[in-house]
Order: C-alpha cells, then structure tokens, then sequence
C-alpha cells in the first residue's frame, strides 16, 4: 500500500515538474489571445528563451542573468511579432510559424557556431542552473506517515521557477478579473472599438499583453534549459509550445482551468517514462515511439472533440484598423 | 404652443457662446473630398439634427468633432474656445459624448463594466464599480435612463444597448451628445422613449447633435437641422420653418418622388408557400416560430419589423443558409429539403434569387472582380464539366452593367472599388436576369443613396409585374409601404398581423412592431398622431 | 490616413516581393558577417555550386523540384484559406505509400513502376492531411496545430515502421530495403550527360506539370473559384451554394497529394529505397516558397528555383566554409516567409512614397 502511495507522490512530483513549462506558455498565450492576438509562435519563445538562457548562464556562471537573457530573447521575438500584427496588421498566423522557424533555425545555427556541439551549448554545473529548493523543515518531516511523504517530496524541493509558475495562476485570475488593466484587457480582445471610441489605446494595450506574454515564456522557456535541463538541445521544446496553445483553447482561456489541462498533460508525460520497459501482459513491451506520440496525439483528441465549441476572444486575430 | 417654446428657446440659446462652431472644416480619404470646408454652428441646450443622404460627409464630421479623425484643415471651437481635437479622450475631456449607430459595446461585459470601461477611478475595479454603480442610478432617476447594471449586454434588448450607450457618455460628463443614427435599430415605440430621454436632456441644459437620414425624426425633434450633401454643407435651417419635402430636395439637389408609381398588383398562382416554420439561431434559440404565409406570382409582400425579430433568419431559412428546425418550406407545391451546408445551391436550382441583408458579408466576394461576383452562385452554369468558361461569365457581367447601368463599366475591376449603390446593383443584377421563380430581398437599400434608391424599387417593381413572387424585408417602414402590396409584421418570431398598404396606418403598424396585438390596443390611439400614449415607454420590446 | 495612390500593379507584385526577399537576405548576410563569416564569399560559392556546373545544376533542380511539390502544397490550401503546415508529415507518409507499392511490385519496369508510385505516394500523402482537414471541416479544430502535431506524429510513426518493419536484417542504417534499379524512376543524367551524376530525375517533369495543373485548378475550374470564394469570404461561399465541408476536406487531400509527390522524387528517383527523415525539411521550405510566390504557380516555380539554388549552393559551401550550417538556410527561410508573409506591408508605404514622389515630379 505504501509502496503505491510513494509512487503516486513521485508521479505526482514529476507531473509538477513537467507541467512548468507548459503551464508558462500557457497563461503566456492567455494574455495575448485574450488581448487579441494570436500567438502560435510560443514554440519559437520557448526554444529561444530557452537557449538564450542557457548560452548565457553558460558564459556567465549565472542561472538569474540567464533568466534575464531569456525573457530578452523571448522580449525581442515578442517585438517582432508585434510589429507584424499590430503595426503592420499582418497575419498573425504566418508571423508566429515564420518566428518559429527562426527560432528552430538560429539556435542550432548559434549554437554551433559559438559552441561547436552540435547545436548543443555546455552543461551547466549545479551553481549555474535552478536547482531545487527544501522548504523548511523538509527533512525532518519526511518520515511522518502520509503528510510527510507529501510535503517533502512533492511540495517542497522544486526550484523557483516551478513555485512561481504555481504563484501566476492566482495573480493571473486576479489581474485579468480584479483590475483596471484586466478589463481592458478582456475588452480589447472582445471589440477593440469600444475601446477606441473611449479614447484609449489599442495598440499600446496589445503591446502591454505582448510584453507579459512574452516574461512568462520566457520564464518558461529559461525553466527547459536552466532549471529542467543543465543545458541547451536542438529542439528541445519539441512541440510545448503548439500544446501549450491547444491547452490553452481547451481551458476556454481561463486561468485556472489552464492549470488543470496543463496538470493533466504533466501526468501523462511522466506516465509516458513510466511506461517504457515495462512488459504489458499481451502487448509486450510498449515501442518508444508510441509513448512518444501521446501527447500529441492527445492534444488532437481535446481538439477535436471539445474545442469545435469553444469561443475565442471576438476580437481574436483581426488587426485592428479605423475604419468607417 | 410648441413653436413659441421653441423659438425661445433658439433665442435664448443664440445668445451664449454656441456649444459647438466648425469653421472651414476640410477631410479628404485618399482621392475622396469627404468634408468640403464645413462651416457649422450648433447652439447650446439645443437639438440639432445634421441630415444627408449615405456618402454625404456626415458621419466623418462627427468623427472629426469626436476626435476619431483628424481634420485636414479648419477650426473647432468647443464654447467659444478653440480646441485642436486630438484624440477621443480628448474630446470627452471637452465634454463631447457619442452615442454610435454601432454600438461600441462588449458584449459579455456586464452593463456597468461597460460603462466604467476605460473611466475607472483606479487600478483595482472594487472601488469603481461601487462608485458607478451610484452614479448610474442617479443618472436613471433623473432622465429616465433605467437600465439593470449587472446584465450583461448580450442579454438586452437593443434599445436597452443604446441606454447603456448614452450612459457611457453621461458617466464622464458629456454636456454635448453626438448621436448617429439611433433609431435605425428602435421599434417607434423605443424611439419615442429615446426623444423623450433627449428632450430631457436638453431641457436640462445638455447639447444634442442628431445625425440621421430620417426626415420624420428631424421634424418631431429637432430645433434647427443643416443639410450636407456630397461633402458640403447645403443650408441650416429653423426645423419649424422648413418641411420634409423641403429637406429632401436640399439633400439632393433636385425634387425627389418620396413614393413609388406603381400599378396596381396582378397576383396569379401561389409560388412560395412557409407553413408552421420554426428556426433556431447559433445558440439554438428560436428565432422563428411558427410562422405561415404564402406569396404569389406577381406580388411582393413585404415583412415590416425591426430587425432581430427573427426576419433575417427567415430569409436564412427560405434561401438554404439556415437549415429549419420545423416546418415546411414549400416552392411550386414541392417542398425544398434545404440541407447541409451546400443547401443555398439547391435554393437556388429549385429558382428561388436571393438578395441578401448584407451584401458585403454574404451576397459579394469584395476581393473578387466584378465579373467573379457576377456569378457568384450561379457559377456551376458556366462551362462544361470542371472547367469555368471565364468568357461566358464576362459576357454575363457585361449584360448586367449595361442593363443596371452599373458604374465604373469595367467587369475585371475589383468589387471593393465599387461604390455601396453600384455593388448593390451587382447583387440585384446577378439575382434578377436568371429568371427566378421567387425573389427574396433584404434591405435593399442599405447604404445606397438616394438616386440609385430610386433605381432599385423601380426593378423591383419591375420583377413584380414579369409574374415573380417577391418577398421583401426592410426595417424601413417606408420603404416596405410603397412597395408592397400587402404587408406582414413580425415580432418576436411571430407574424403579428397583416395589412393592406393602402389603408394602414403608421401608429398601427408601429404597433404590431412593437407587439402590441389589435385586442391590447386602446381605442383612442390611432390614426391621427403617431406618438402613443406615456404607458407604453414601459413595454418596450424584450424579446 | 494616407493621401497616396496605390502602387502600380506590378510593383505590388513583383518588386515589393523581390524586395522583401532581398531584405531577409540582407538580415541572413548580417547574422553570417556576426558569427564571422564573409556573407560575399559565401554567396560566390553558392552561386557558383548552384549554376556553374552540370552536376550543380542537376543538384539544383532536384531541390527545386521537391520544393516544388511542397510549395504547391502549400499554395492550393493559402488559396481556400487554410495554412497547410503539415507537407512535411505529408511528404513522409507519401513516402510510405511509394515504398510500399514500390517493393510490392519490385522489379516492374520504371514506365510502369512510374505511375504507381506516384498514385500510392499521392494517396497516402493525401490521407495524412485529410484527417486533419476534416478536423477543421468538421469540429472546427484549427488546421495550424493540427497539421504541426500531424507532422509530430508521422515522425514517430514513420520511425517505428522503418526501425522494426522495414528496415532488413542484417542492414545497419535506419532504412528500408532497396527498390531494384530497373524499377527507379531514371536520372536525368541518363538522357543528358550533361547532369552527370546528380539525382534530378524525371520527377522535373511532374512537378512542370503539378505546376500548370494548380493554374488551371485555381483559376480555370469551377471548384477553384469556389476554392477562392471559400479562402476569401466564407460566409459568401456558403451563401453561394458552395460546400465549404466538401471544399476543406477535397483541399487538403489535393494539398497532401502534392506533398507526397516529393516521396516519389526521393524515394522513388534518388536514393531507391525509404531513409529515415528523407524529407529533411522540405515540408517547411514549402511553406516559405509559397508565401514568396504569393500562392501563385508561376511565384512557386521561382522561389522554388530560388531556395533550390540556395540548397545546393549551401552544399557547396559546406565543402568550402564549413563554418556556415544547413540551420542558416533555415534562418533564412524563415525570414523569407517573415518578410514576405506576416510583413509584407513594410516596404509599401515607403514604396508608395517614392513612387508619389516620382509621379508629381512626373506631372510638372
């Protein structure tokens, strides 16, 4: 029995740790889908917050001025979509799949040529990364039947970034529905124009939702390579970005329930490495590629059978022009 | 009596400093000369209507004043100060209010969230909304602006949106409200409440502007109303010294028949038969309920209402856009299946034309050229198999443009460049040379001016008397009596009456409109004076 | 509000693209000139790998044709509205369907081997964006992410068929067994010595010929025009009695049709048997080609030319500049579809401001 029961906190401690950078992308997309734009390039945020991240730390020693480097390179990113979509009223779709493909392209093309790994940058020892926090008391703790196990395995010991990517939810819910600044927000995602005739801002509310967007996948994308990882890997976002998005309209754009999905994607993604080797009774073992597909596969399921319904901000992908 | 008061009234106002002045106001839109040096003087605690045909500049001045444009050239003077407009805060900072023809509403916001948007007291909404919510109620006890501040606004009714509206402009302090066309989307009845809010508000000191097309509203309120045509500014006139047909000639420039010729009706056989018809919107809600009418060869009925009492997804219905939940839609005594999403086609084959409400969402592709849009619908028929024959279909659109004198004559341009009239006639030129059996038509004349106005009901006349079925819908009541030959009223999904054009009154077809059935009708209101009684401001339409 | 005429028709489709282009270039030159290369020296030897040889050529137009295939695929959807991202996991099933039917019937005669894998390639490409088209179609489940996860997807399935049921015994690389020459579709450089050894193959033809298919389809067919009246106003579409259920779904099939046509280049012509990951990518230059073309054929067959230039002259440079990767082409690609896609508009008001400027000085 007990033995199920530290299992279940260890599936549970990886489920946090995987959803992370989901949950980061996600509430990042949320502030700009909310706004109104939308943002398929969070992939390209990620792999590139993530490398610049953790080239930086690399160089530098340090995992905060690497944080600092990826919130810059998911800043610039973020710009450069803005400009695409609010100034020159693009299509937001072709700038955030363009933006990925940069991102794909310059962080390897970067990587090795500063590096010369392969697209790899160096490990990072632990002074350099994230690493894992013991709440007070932990230790002591650990042994008290049922709570402890609990608070010192799956509570306690994450890194900051995991413990502010938990913190967001809430400040999330509260800035989107508490304040002025929410409200506008919501507005402007929903009829610009009511906006526009009040005499404020749309571009500048746009930009102001880019720019949270693109801290908090930043962070996230920073928590891949600095806190998850000790380093850089081609790729290594490997699609959270897309799935971050899906789970996204799958939560109807509302923080709490993003925790929920993203909580749910983290599950089956420590499942998966639960699964390889493991002999099933008719099955044999499971091929790799087939754990490999599930999420993916998933997010197709929760697209295809709930989210025909779902309802986008109104104002969702239209740039927004005077017109009369 | 009420000329004394208001000629008072506009002597008293002459002598402040006027609320509003534009001197020599100049906007050109590209090629386009929008506003054509705009002189203007708007006396304060007055009514000021501002009429003019579609195009003729009027809306792009009030946004100048709005600060939503900026001007090319001239002067503004806000109380006998001169203000550069920059930007709309800063003409609400001046006091200047708009209530728009579109409502700049969000819909899933609730009605005091809307109204606080973008004038909070602070960055955390507890305070503000308490605060506002004190301040909408004192705004509904004194002009009557009763509106309930947690429903949300896809919850209202339309008239209820454009209190919220004007609540908006109050709440920050408009002593000068813009109003552009409001009642386009009122019931009379709703209408009559709004002029009854807008007389207490000027009594109250307040400045009104009133945009509008509709020479009735000018003449019931307004103190003084300017002409505007094709950019200029015609005349401003005292509105108790002019006349609607006076208005109307200054509007275009030359007389103008505000009624059709038209021979009377020859109905043969029945073509278009509805029976028990039941339609539900994208939310599944019922739209049309129950509804039952036929139309003949060589009549046009005509369905009096205003819009969102189910007419638009009747005509949905009839021409395959919208699949029905019950009923029957039945065509030369066969009834029409109408499903899935290529159904519209089969509407068609079976020879039912449709002219739709809104030309640009759904009866044009804009990006297209025009000989594309010429076929739109209809395109199976040119070239054999797979293949388009492009030749054919540019012969087509010739015929079209020579016959409905479509201007620029030019097939391969662009249907965006062409002006709202001209890409109307697009639609009607497409829609009535295949020979339909049925031809239904909605909102002709939305967004046409008044020449090609003129053009229009005479081809729809015309269509009649070749032995079409024509059923037509319009939320202008004039425009449904002087083509008809009978007419439907419809509310809240329901056919609430019918009447002969001839004899019909306006207060009773306002009436039906309103929902208000011939048994719950008091027998003093009635032929004479079009505005009902006090009571009836309660039961506004809420469907 | 801009008082300016708009830009005379060919400068709004011909030079503001060239220009765009140009520019990604530009940028492309500035991160090589920042990780210290010589962008000149490099475009040199590019040119020179991508024209200035037989072989080289043939190289080229073998790249040109895949991008081709993936460009088209990409084109036809931009056309009815959707952004097909998906060519690439469509260009690997294609590959599957080529095999198959390739080793099915191994040993037939090319003339007739041709055919077949074309139509097996076709088929299963097109079965790979047609699930996810009648997603869209149906559940309204936006095209975008599905096709990017189809294309996860092939990438594992195709992993595992070609790791445990095709690959051989006793065969080391990750590859299925080999198609028998006389069964390949033949070289170019078996007509025409002067390609020498390059894999270009009759495939060229194919893909001359998808190219003035796609004009016809779009602009010539009645299921073109509703395609187009779909991509521009779908309310009007449907409005106009078209299916736009049908309209998606028949798209998307057509669209991954396309894309398995560079498995039938690959697997088919070149390399005679089913790699792992073969398509290498072009799934995505696809995209890119199709945004500098603006959807139109004539448009694809030059960028397609122009990124197949940009391969083969990156291969060269590989040889020569070792320090200048494939991920810069990459780059480049991406800042190509940047430029020409989301951004388009950049140069236009400066554009439309010189050219105004040049008409008034014109009219004195």
């Amino acid at each position: 029995m007990m033995q199920y029961y530290t299992d279940l906190i260890l599936i549970l401690d990886s489920t946090v740790r995987l959803a992370v950078p989901l949950l980061l992308a996600c509430l990042a997309g949320l502030y700009s889908e909310r706004s109104g734009i939308v943002d398929i390039g969070l992939e390209g945020k990620l792999l590139g917050s993530a490398f610049g991240a953790a080239t930086v730390a690399a160089v530098t020693g340090s995992a905060w001025l690497g944080l600092l480097a990826g919130i810059g390179v998911a800043l610039c990113f973020s710009a450069v979509h803005g400009l695409a979509s609010i100034n020159l009223k693009g299509d937001q779709t072709i700038s955030g799949v363009a933006l990925n493909f940069l991102a794909a392209g310059l962080t390897t093309f970067l990587g090795q040529s500063w590096f010369h790994r392969g697209g790899m940058t160096p490990q990072l020892g632990n002074g350099e990364r994230f690493t894992p926090i013991t709440l007070p008391f932990a230790p002591q703790l650990a042994d008290v039947p049922i709570i402890g196990g609990l608070y010192s395995e799956l509570i306690s010991g994450h890194n900051i970034i995991t413990y502010f990517a938990f913190i967001a939810v809430p400040l999330t819910a509260f800035i989107l529905f508490k304040t002025r600044f929410g409200l506008r927000l919501r507005a402007v995602g929903e009829n610009p124009k009511a906006l526009d005739t009040a005499g404020m801002s749309v571009t500048r509310l746009r930009y102001q939702a880019l720019v949270i967007t693109a801290i908090l996948v930043g962070i996230g994308g920073t928590y891949l390579s600095v806190a998850q990882s000790s380093g850089f890997n081609n790729n290594m976002s490997a699609g959270r970005g897309y799935i971050a998005l899906a789970a996204l309209i799958f939560a109807k754009w509302r923080p709490w329930p993003a925790l929920l999905v993203c909580l749910l994607f983290g599950f089956l993604d420590a499942l998966q490495f639960r699964l390889q080797g493991i002999d099933f009774p008719l099955i044999g073992q499971v091929p790799v590629q087939a754990i490999q597909v599930l999420p993916y596969l998933l997010t197709i399921i929760l697209l295809a059978g709930f989210i025909g319904r779902a309802v986008a901000p109104k104002a969702s992908g239209q740039p927004y022009t005077k017109e009369r | 009596m009420a000329n004394t008061t208001q000629t008072q009234r506009l002597e008293a106002a002459a002598a402040d400093a006027p609320a509003i002045e534009l001197r020599g106001i100049n906007k050109h839109f590209g090629a386009v000369h929008a506003n054509k040096d705009i002189d203007l003087v708007v006396k304060r605690g007055t009514v000021h209507g501002i009429v003019g045909e579609n195009g003729a500049g009027k809306s792009t001045l009030m946004s100048i004043l709005y600060g939503f444009y900026t001007a090319d050239s001239g002067e503004i003077l806000v109380n006998g100060q001169r203000h550069d407009i920059t930007d709309s805060r800063h003409a609400l900072a001046l006091g200047i209010g708009m209530v728009h023809q579109h409502f700049m509403l969000v819909e899933n916001f609730s009605v005091l969230e809307n109204v606080v948007l973008g004038a909070e007291d602070s960055p955390l909404l507890g305070r503000t909304l308490a605060h506002a919510r004190e301040q909408m109620a004192g705004l509904a006890r004194d002009y009557g602006l009763e509106v309930d501040p947690d429903a949300l606004i896809e919850d209202l009714s339309v008239g209820q949106q454009q209190r919220v509206e004007i609540l908006k402009a109050l709440y920050r302090g408009a002593e000068i409200l813009i109003l552009d066309e409001p009642t386009g989307v009122l019931t009379p009845a709703e209408a009559d409440h709004l002029f009854r809010i807008l007389k207490t508000l000027r009594d109250e000191g307040k400045t009104i502007i009133l945009i509008t097309h509709k020479l009735r509203e000018i003449m019931a309120i307004t103190d003084e109303v300017s002409v505007m045509r094709q950019g200029a500014m015609v005349t401003t006139i005292e509105t108790a010294r002019t006349s609607p047909a006076e208005l109307a000639e200054a509007m275009v420039g030359r007389r103008v028949l505000l009624r059709v010729d038209k021979s009377p009706a020859k109905p043969a056989e029945v073509r278009l038969e509805v029976k028990d018809l039941v339609v539900a919107d994208d939310f599944g809600i019922p739209r049309v309920k129950n509804v039952s009418f036929s139309v003949r060869s060589g009549e046009i009925v005509g369905i009096a209402g205003v819009s969102g009492n189910g007419q638009s997804e009747l005509l949905e219905a009839i021409t395959g856009m919208r699949e029905r939940r019950a009923g029957a839609i039945v065509l030369n005594g066969v009834p029409l299946e109408l499903e899935g999403d290529a159904a519209a086609a089969d509407a068609r084959e079976a020879g039912i034309a449709h002219v739709p409400e809104d030309r640009h969402r759904l009866g044009l592709v804009t990006t297209f050229q025009e000989w594309e849009n010429a076929i739109l619908g209809y395109q199976r028929k040119y070239g054999p198999g797979l293949a388009l024959d492009i030749g054919a279909a540019k012969r087509a659109a010739r015929g079209h443009i020579e016959k409905f004198d479509i201007r620029p004559p030019d097939p391969e341009l662009k249907t965006a460049n062409f002006s709202g009239g001209n890409q109307q006639k697009i639609v009607l030129a497409r829609e009535m040379e295949r020979d339909p059996d049925v031809l239904v038509i909605g909102q002709p004349t939305r967004g046409v001016d008044i020449g090609a106005i003129e053009f229009i009901h005479n081809e729809i006349i015309r269509m009649r008397d070749a032995g079409k079925a024509v059923l037509l819908v319009s939320v202008e009541l004039d425009e449904v009596r002087s083509l008809s030959d009978r007419i439907l009223v419809m509310f809240d999904g329901h056919i609430v009456g019918e009447a002969d054009p001839a004899s019909a009154d306006e207060g009773e077809l306002g009436l039906l409109m309103a929902g208000v059935t011939r048994e719950g009708r008091s027998p003093a209101a009635g032929a004479d004076a079009p505005a009902p009684s006090q009571d009836v401001s309660d039961k506004d339409a809420e469907p | 509000m801009s008082a300016r005429a708009p830009l005379p028709r060919w400068a709004d489709v011909a030079l503001l693209p060239v220009l765009n282009v140009v520019l990604a270039f530009l940028i492309g030159g500035l991160i090589v000139l920042a990780v210290g290369q010589n962008p000149l020296q490099a475009v040199g030897v590019m040119l020179y790998g991508a024209f200035g040889y037989g072989a080289g050529v043939g190289y080229t137009l073998y790249y040109t044709t895949d991008f081709i295939f993936a460009g088209l695929a990409v084109a036809l959807a931009y056309h009815a509205g959707m952004f097909n991202i998906g060519g690439e996991g469509q260009a690997y099933i294609g590959g599957l369907g080529v095999i198959l039917v390739a080793l099915a019937l191994n040993g037939l005669h090319w003339a007739l081997m041709f055919p077949l894998m074309i139509l097996f390639g076709a088929l299963f490409g097109a079965f790979w964006a047609y699930i996810p088209g009648v997603l869209q179609a149906k559940r309204g489940s936006h095209i975008v992410i599905t096709t990017i996860l189809f294309n996860f997807i092939a990438t594992s399935v195709m992993s595992y068929i070609i790791t445990r049921i095709l690959k051989p015994e006793g065969v080391n690389s990750d590859e299925s067994a080999p198609i028998e020459a006389i069964s390949r579709i033949p070289r170019l450089g078996e007509f025409f010595s002067y390609f020498g050894r390059s894999p270009a193959n009759l495939s060229v033809l194919v893909a001359v010929l998808a190219l003035v298919l796609c004009y016809w389809l779009i602009w010539h067919s009645k299921f073109g025009y509703a395609m187009r009246a779909l991509g521009q106003n779908p309310t009007a579409a449907r409005y106009a009695g078209i299916s736009g259920t049908r309209m998606i779904i028949i798209t998307m099939a057509l669209c991954g049709a396309l894309a398995g046509m560079v498995a039938v280049n690959n697997v088919g012509g070149v390399q005679g048997r089913l790699i792992l990951n073969f398509v290498n990518g072009a799934g995505f230059v696809g995209i890119a080609v199709a945004f500098m073309g603006r959807g139109h054929p004539i448009g694809v067959a030059l960028s397609a030319l122009l990124f197949g230039a940009l391969y083969q002259g990156g291969q060269e440079l590989a040889f020569s500049m070792p320090g200048i990767t494939k991920e810069m082409i990459v780059t480049i690609q991406a800042l190509v579809i940047l430029f020409t896609g989301a951004m388009g508009d950049m140069l236009r008001i400066p554009l439309m401001r010189l050219f105004d400027r040049r008409a008034t000085a014109g009219g004195q």
